[in-house]
């Protein structure tokens, strides 16, 4: 039972990571119909901001020197992959417009295969750390070992889908970008700079990406091959539906736990599938998903009119 | 004017000074409608057949290479550029025909499963065996649209790799692999040298032969009925629909002809190359069909022969450069700006995003504008 319950635990910090991206794929997907492949190298460029900066004292010519800790690295790299991401949507994504979303889909691809090899010129053949304060520690629940990292990962998310769905729900701009995500034409007409709302969605998709960076090292590091990661929260979009934040958060959660409880139980269990089969439940589970319900669980049917 | 068999060898719209008139409907949708057309690709058959005479053994194993690319990404064209449905998925029946190939044609008492089979065997069921696994994803495909597909198609990805690398008697395991293709043709080995022709000439005139019968095929699904009702479902499917296209049939059409191509490809690149790693077949590879298929021009059979070879060369002409480039340190070792490995990779990322956003037919399009120029020349129009 202990073990269940800590590999529940597990499941929902592993799936908030999970649910950081797939908010990040969900808001581009509304503003601007894309599914931005770009996130995997995003989330790696707030890794290395965290990487490079956090404990390092850096020259800013006459004005001194700042020595950063965790929090105030924290703060640049989510500020500096926001505006990384606004230059990609700026520079790569708005000449596009009117073009069909497959090709800007493949576009995001290139950026994201371009960006990696930067990153894992940058990132070497080492181990890096991003230093996160909590670490390996871990506290006791009645005979169950929580790990602090796993509580920080879902009380972040949590807090993070709230003030989004509350941007989203009372401010002046988050309303505009739902006006815009349901029709941009008459957004337009409204008055609402929809080419800011592009920008503004993959700034928030940087930032998102960005904090996921900072947790997906959980202590065990960053490598080359971190980015696979990110790709997990394709199945949670999918889970979850496209066009739903709710079902972001949610699809990732579940595909969170679903990978954990395969790790602790398929050997056991299933051992037919193979060793290290817990990586790849994700995509089975999506299989099976979109056999029975093609727009997800939480998705709108696209309605075609002709 | 009739069509007549001399006509589809001889090409031309059928009316003598004008190339373009076209008096019939064959005449329109020939193989070859213009007479350029079909000398130059005559022309460029023979020099293709005559190269093992020209050139080095390690340019040929290149240029091969390049031809078993080009076999699959015209399978991939057939089912994004003209049918529309995104397959990022591609890898996986590569890998599919590639396991095939080898596990028939494999030695019977090796390490790994092999049955010793002859050619006759191996290579359409290189073909077979993917393509049934591509009626199996077909369904799926008449269910989702657009990026849902793509989605679904990059999750086989990881699916198909986990068991390239878990099914360890067929596949030989992660890290390990297994022998590659065992080709030979009446007892004669299309791998090894022989007496009169080196291993490597052979294995390039046998990849040569598949893809000029890929090709052919490819055009001929293109420009008979079943490529228009593709181009239809991929430009509107309601309305495709509307005008009694069969959707599900014609999607799944696709992705069996696809796989099928992709399948022989797999078949064909573990000919060249002797040994086969499961975790080759990655997302890496898909993508590298997908740069081929746009760089070369979405929806022309030519545009993606031509996007293979120019990718396979480009990235060869960086690694030579590595020599001459004093920021690219040579193999092996560590330093520099970016190593032979990074500058390949960074470089198919950069000709993605650059062929989409500044010529998005690809190469076809470069080449249209080319000879738009000429046509009109003196003038600009």
């Amino acid at each position: 039972m202990t073990d269940l319950i800590q590999a529940l635990v597990s499941g929902l910090g592993q799936g908030s990571i999970y649910a950081l991206i797939a908010l990040g794929f969900v808001i581009i997907y509304k503003s601007t119909l894309v599914v931005s492949f770009a996130q995997p190298a995003l989330m790696i460029t707030g890794s290395l901001f965290m990487i490079e900066l956090n404990g390092r004292t850096v020259q800013l010519g006459g004005l001194g020197e700042v020595t950063f800790e965790f929090w105030s690295a924290l703060a640049v790299a989510i500020t500096a992959t926001a505006l990384i991401s606004m230059a990609i949507e700026r520079l790569a994504i708005r000449p596009m417009i009117g073009q069909p979303v497959f090709v800007v889909a493949i576009i995001t691809i290139g950026i994201d295969i371009a960006l990696r090899v930067i990153h894992s010129r940058i990132l070497g053949v080492n181990l890096r750390y991003v230093g996160d304060p909590w670490g390996l520690q871990t506290f006791e629940v009645g005979g169950v070992l929580v790990n602090h990292r796993d509580v920080a990962r879902i009380v972040a998310t949590m807090l993070i889908f709230a003030l989004l769905t509350a941007f989203f729900r009372w401010s002046r701009f988050g309303l505009g970008m739902r006006a815009a995500a349901f029709d941009q034409e008459t957004a337009l007409a409204q008055g609402i700079n929809v080419g800011r709302v592009f920008a503004v969605s993959w700034g928030i998709a940087g930032a998102l990406a960005a904090v996921a960076g900072m947790f997906v090292d959980g202590s065990s590091g960053i490598t080359p091959q971190t980015w696979i990661v990110a790709l997990k929260a394709l199945p949670a979009i999918i889970i979850g539906g496209l066009d739903s934040v709710g079902g972001a958060v949610l699809g990732g959660l579940l595909v969170g736990v679903i990978e954990a409880l395969f790790a602790e139980y398929q050997a056991q269990y299933l051992p037919w599938l193979g060793s290290n089969f817990a990586p790849v439940s994700p995509y089975v589970l999506l299989l099976l998903v979109l056999m029975v319900r093609p727009y997800g669980l939480f998705g709108t049917p696209e309605v075609e009119r002709v | 004017m009739s069509t007549t068999p001399t006509r589809m060898f001889l090409g031309g719209s059928g009316v003598s000074g004008r190339p373009e008139l076209y008096t019939t409907y064959e005449a329109d949708m020939a193989l070859f409608n213009t007479r350029a057309k079909l000398f130059s690709v005559y022309a460029l058959v023979v020099l293709a057949v005559a190269m093992p005479f020209l050139l080095t053994d390690d340019l040929l194993v290149l240029l091969a290479r390049a031809f078993a690319f080009a076999i699959g990404a015209i399978g991939l064209n057939l089912v994004t550029g003209y049918a529309g449905q995104v397959s990022l998925g591609h890898a996986v029946f590569v890998g599919l025909g590639a396991f095939t190939a080898a596990a028939l044609s494999g030695d019977p008492d090796g390490r790994t499963v092999g049955y010793g089979l002859p050619m006759i065997v191996w290579l359409p069921a290189a073909a077979l065996v993917p393509a049934f696994f591509g009626a199996l994803v077909a369904p799926l495909a008449s269910r989702l649209r657009g990026l849902y597909l793509a989605i679904v198609t990059l999750g086989l990805v990881f699916v198909f790799d986990h068991i390239f690398r878990e099914w360890d008697t067929v596949t030989g395991g992660f890290g390990v692999g297994r022998p590659g293709v065992v080709a030979s043709v009446f007892g004669i080995s299309l791998t090894d040298n022989g007496p009169s022709y080196t291993g490597q000439q052979k294995t390039y005139w046998l990849v040569l032969a598949v893809l000029v019968v890929v090709a052919l095929l490819g055009r001929n699904i293109a420009r008979s009925a079943v490529g228009r009702a593709f181009q239809a479902v991929r430009d509107r499917d309601i309305a495709a629909e509307v005008i009694g296209v069969e959707l599900t049939k014609h999607k799944a059409l696709a992705f069996i002809i696809s796989s099928a191509f992709a399948g022989l490809a797999g078949a064909m690149l573990y000919t060249i190359t002797r040994t086969i790693t499961p975790e080759s077949f990655s997302l890496l590879m898909s993508v590298q069909f997908i740069a081929m298929v746009l760089i070369g021009g979405a929806s022309t059979i030519s545009g993606s022969i031509a996007g293979a070879f120019f990718l396979i060369v480009v990235l060869r002409i960086a690694e030579e450069l590595s020599r001459f480039a004093s920021f690219i340190p040579p193999p092996g070792q560590q330093g520099g700006l970016l190593n032979e490995a990074q500058i390949s990779t960074i470089l198919y990322g950069l000709l993605i995003i650059g062929f989409l956003l500044f010529e998005p037919r690809g190469l076809f399009g470069v080449w249209i504008r080319i000879r738009n120029y000429w046509k009109g020349w003196p003038f600009s129009y």
